[in-house]
């Protein structure tokens, strides 16, 4: 019983909303299912959110390696709730937005948050340099094309790209590296693209009516199916 | 000054280059630290010292700068901001550009984000971009924010024919009828145009599947630069465009101060940050090639 009643609600619903996309009548249903998933989707903070702390605060019980970056995650949690529950620091109107321009939340985001994810997401460019000169070599033909179209788009993507190949007459300027980028990204990147997505869409397919059918179970926990 | 500066900087890297070049000839292992001095140098002297570039929109970019273009005034584009801070330096400027070329239209535009992060980007931007520059635009008339949802593609399934479903009012609890800008629009396939401008998921693509697709809607994207070969799929027929990176950017700002003079002179972070991106990619570049050819040599080395 514990696993029919998934099996059954997941057989339904599949099949229901499979029907409703081709049934216009149905349409509706579509859409009601949706706002259930986001009312249902909901629950999902509280249960995010309270294993998180579940998991800090053990750690941090257990005094367990670096604990110190749970206390930091823990109180920055439960602060930046309580400015946003509260609307702490903004104009009083308990209707005005969570992020309005001065409220704490939003100096909080603009002073602390802004700056640290640009500099996390900044760090690339450094271990990029890094691997590019450890990683990146030509050792077979495949790899020789893959650095040549690398390079051929890195320089394509800065007007270097143009200053070193300006030269080129008019009729040869395909060969012309902003062009030869524009080539790259519009004839080989999109035919492996394409392929790629039409192979996704078939898995998905398949997986989906593997899911309605109760042939995959791996989601109600159950590793042996 | 600036000159002096930028010429000193290339100088240092390009001798520091040759002695990497040498070492590495050597057989000698570059430390990791040295390159990322490179780096640091590579991108710090552009900011330091300003250089820019000429830039010329390509034909992506270009189509939806003209699409945006010919649109009649009046005419309602939905914009929405579909990332976080620490995607926005690639992709914010893609946001003020296109935001002021729409209000210099005389478009009206409806603010929303798939993520969370979206909505207070998008107060900041309001903020310090686009109320100093259009100080004359009236909330509800020319603009409105109506914030983020939670749900993802849910979302998107559910605008695409009901917007007022999901947002029935605006980020200040205003209802979204009352609002002038929103009386004739009852769903995603009354908007005249909607771009998304992000990178991650939900973004460019989702708004393609569940609502240009399915709606009819044109779509403009704007993205950060590992994104934008998974937008070329839907370019030219499901995308009216594709802004890619900080080079996209950059192109749609100079066509909008090639065509409205009066935006020459603002603040251009695309064309600004050309400079640290043209210098980084040339010093990685670089990096390559030294590292291709003490591979080479150390292999015949070995051989020998």
């Amino acid at each position: 019983m514990r696993r029919l009643i998934p099996l059954a609600i997941t057989f339904v619903v599949g099949t229901v909303l499979i029907v409703s996309v081709f049934t216009p009548p149905l349409e509706n249903i579509e859409r009601t299912f949706t706002l259930f998933f986001d009312i249902i989707a909901v629950f999902a903070f509280f249960l995010g959110g309270g294993n998180l702390l579940r998991v800090h605060i053990s750690k941090l019980r257990r005094r367990k390696q670096d604990w110190g970056f749970s206390v930091v995650t823990i109180v920055g949690f439960l602060g930046m709730l309580m400015i946003g529950l509260f609307k702490l620091g903004g104009s009083g109107n308990i209707a005005a937005p969570v992020d309005e321009t001065g409220s704490l939340f939003y100096i909080i985001f603009d002073a602390v948050l802004v700056p640290l994810q640009s500099t996390m997401y900044s760090l690339l460019a450094f271990f990029v340099a890094s691997a590019s000169y450890r990683a990146f070599r030509a050792k077979n033909r495949e790899a020789t094309l893959l650095l040549i179209a690398a390079f051929v788009i890195l320089l394509g993507r800065t007007p270097f790209g143009t200053m070193v190949s300006g030269w080129i007459p008019e009729w040869l300027s395909i060969a012309q590296i902003p062009n030869l980028a524009i080539w790259i990204m519009n004839s080989p990147n999109l035919a492996g693209q394409r392929a790629i997505l039409i192979g996704i869409g078939l898995g998905v397919i398949s997986m989906s009516l593997r899911l309605i059918l109760g042939i995959e179970r791996s989601y109600l926990g159950d590793d042996n199916a | 000054m600036p000159d002096l500066g930028i010429v000193l900087s290339l100088l240092v890297i390009g001798v520091g280059l040759l002695w990497l070049l040498i070492r590495s000839l050597r057989g000698q292992e570059v430390e990791r630290r040295v390159i990322f001095v490179f780096i640091l140098v590579a991108v710090a002297a552009p900011i330091l010292f300003p250089v820019t570039f000429q830039e010329h929109a390509t034909p992506v970019v270009k189509r939806l700068f003209d699409f945006i273009d010919s649109l009649p005034a009046g005419s309602v584009v939905l914009v929405s901001l579909d990332y976080d801070p620490a995607m926005a330096p690639e992709v914010q400027p893609m946001t003020n550009a296109m935001s002021r070329h729409c209000l210099t239209k005389g478009h009206k535009i409806v603010f929303m984000g798939l993520w969370a992060t979206g909505q207070s980007i998008l107060m900041s931007t309001l903020q310090d971009i686009i109320l100093p520059d259009f100080p004359n635009i009236v909330e509800g008339k020319d603009f409105v924010n109506v914030g983020y949802k939670a749900g993802n593609e849910g979302v998107l399934n559910v605008i695409v024919t009901d917007f007022k479903k999901m947002f029935p009012t605006d980020v200040n609890g205003t209802p979204l009828d009352s609002t002038p800008i929103m009386a004739d629009i009852r769903s995603c396939r009354d908007f005249d145009l909607i771009l998304s401008i992000g990178g991650g998921r939900p973004g460019a693509k989702e708004w393609v599947l569940f609502v240009g697709d399915p709606g009819n809607v044109p779509i403009g994207v704007g993205v950060a630069a590992v994104t934008a070969p998974q937008m070329y799929p839907y370019y030219p027929q499901q995308l009216v465009g594709i802004l890619g990176g900080v080079k996209g950017a950059a192109e749609y700002e100079s066509e909008l101060a090639h065509r409205y003079p009066r935006f020459a002179h603002t603040d251009q972070p695309g064309l600004r940050m050309m400079g640290p991106q043209t210098l980084a990619h040339v010093v990685i570049m670089a990096f390559i090639v030294i590292g291709n050819l003490a591979f080479f040599r150390g292999k015949k080395v070995r051989r020998t």
